[in-house]
């Protein structure tokens, strides 16, 4: 069981475990999203206040919550790079962090959509949204500290710094209902007991936060395949991949 | 004994203990010349105004904090040194606190006065100003720590310790704010004193960590 973590650690095993998990996980993710987005937009009912304008839900709260998530699996991944010197780590954190600033971007994007019909403006400077435009500032930093370094190992163990230092700021993000009075309303889905949402609308959020977790893994992975020939560009194994598909 | 070495490397050359000052002095000049004389208007904004700008100030001169001991090799010595980073690193940014944030604090009433902040809040400027710099100091020895090897570090630092610096003003401007309005500064003080000691507990470990990525890259 434990060779295949060791496997993950080579390059050309990790390369084609990761394309086998795409292969598969990839049509998941699309038709996920598709029925999700089906279910939510055309089989719901329109909500009693917001009318039909609420469904902008079904992107906005996926987005928002794979781009926290995400930055856990940054900063993990940052972690596990700088503690037990895995280099394949690196690769998984440099991977995360565009996709993550891609997130956030959609999250904060559609939430200005949404704003603009139920709260009258587009952008207001309650809690949740100032942290979670920190939050894209801390995904853009990372990149940018990545390319600044010519030494690429080092540029790694300084993105697992910074990603570390910025991890208090998800906390914060996620309370920040609770702690403030914002615009954005307390949590309504809860772990045990009864969520203030009404199931109709909650299934169809479930199964659009499932997708868009399985479409986190599949962008990473896809990344990680792609940094992972950038990096190995020089050896052998990936010269025999391209001579193979040269030939098809 | 770093510590006393880091104070008195700055005073030697007094022009770099000025140049911040002079700085917050011109940008407050700039608030009532950009935005127009008119005293409520500048009393209104002048909590956040004066807190951007210590921001600001504590930006420019982080970058520098690392960089001098960094070029003449001296910065290598110090990682191979028996003392713990963690102390010494504490001592630089303590250091760097005492000539610009500390300083900056005491020196606040002028430019409170400068755009008409009302003085019953000016005791809270100083004090929050005194504890939110510290925080700022701590903050930005991170980023400097992490691109002092780079050549093009330029605006870099900024974009990544920004971020960090946002609670930072958001709970210091509210506590000015909280004095202008009479309202009790306290809970925004003790907020800010909080941040500073998760600061000063964490922030010299991920410098310490930053300073030996740079050395070694």
């Amino acid at each position: 069981m434990w060779s295949f973590f060791h496997k993950l650690g080579s390059p050309p095993w990790l390369y084609g475990i990761a394309g086998t998990i795409v292969r598969w996980l990839l049509p998941i993710t699309i038709m996920a999203l598709l029925a999700g987005a089906a279910w939510g937009l055309l089989f719901t009912s329109p909500d009693f206040r917001q009318g039909n304008s609420y469904r902008i839900i079904y992107i906005h709260v996926p987005s928002a919550v794979v781009a926290l998530a995400g930055y856990y699996v940054m900063a993990i991944a940052g972690a596990v790079s700088l503690i037990w010197r895995m280099k394949m780590a690196d690769v998984a954190m440099k991977a995360a962090a565009p996709i993550g600033a891609a997130l956030t971007f959609i999250a904060l994007f559609t939430g200005a959509l949404w704003g603009k019909p139920t709260w009258g403006t587009w952008w207001e400077w309650d809690a949740r949204i100032t942290s979670m435009l920190i939050l894209l500032f801390l995904y853009v930093g990372v990149v940018a500290l990545y390319e600044a370094f010519d030494n690429k190992v080092a540029a790694g163990r300084a993105c697992a710094i910074l990603s570390l230092v910025g991890m208090v700021n998800i906390p914060i993000i996620y309370k920040s209902v609770d702690w403030w009075y914002s615009l954005h309303q307390p949590a309504s889905i809860k772990f045990s007991g009864e969520s203030a949402i009404d199931s109709s609308m909650l299934y169809p959020l479930l199964l659009m936060i499932g997708a868009f977790y399985a479409l986190f893994t599949c962008c990473l992975l896809m990344n990680m395949r792609a940094e992972l020939l950038q990096r190995e560009s020089r050896t052998a194994w990936v010269r025999k991949l391209v001579e193979q598909d040269g030939a098809h | 004994m770093l510590l006393r070495r880091q104070v008195s490397l700055a005073i030697r050359r007094p022009i770099e203990i000025g140049n911040p000052l002079v700085f917050f002095a011109i940008v407050v000049a700039m608030f009532p010349l950009g935005i127009g004389p008119a005293s409520e208007q500048l009393a209104i904004i002048a909590p956040g105004a004066l807190w951007i700008i210590a921001l600001l100030s504590s930006l420019l001169t982080s970058d520098s904090v690392f960089r001098s001991d960094f070029d003449d090799g001296s910065l290598e010595q110090l990682l191979l040194a028996p003392q713990p980073l963690y102390l010494s690193v504490l001592a630089y940014l303590c250091a760097h606190w005492i000539v610009t944030g500390l300083l900056l604090a005491l020196v606040s009433p002028v430019f409170a006065l400068m755009l008409n902040l009302p003085a019953a809040a000016v005791g809270t400027l100083m004090a929050s100003l005194a504890l939110g710099t510290a925080v700022l100091s701590l903050v930005g020895g991170i980023g400097a720590a992490l691109t002092v090897g780079l050549k093009r570090g330029g605006m870099l630092i900024s974009l990544l310790i920004l971020p960090l610096y946002i609670p930072v003003l958001i709970f210091g401007t509210a506590a000015v704010q909280a004095a202008v309005s009479g309202a009790p500064a306290g809970p925004f003080l003790a907020l800010l004193g909080a941040m500073l000691s998760l600061a000063v507990a964490l922030g010299p470990l991920a410098t310490a960590a930053g300073l030996r990525i740079s050395i070694d890259a």
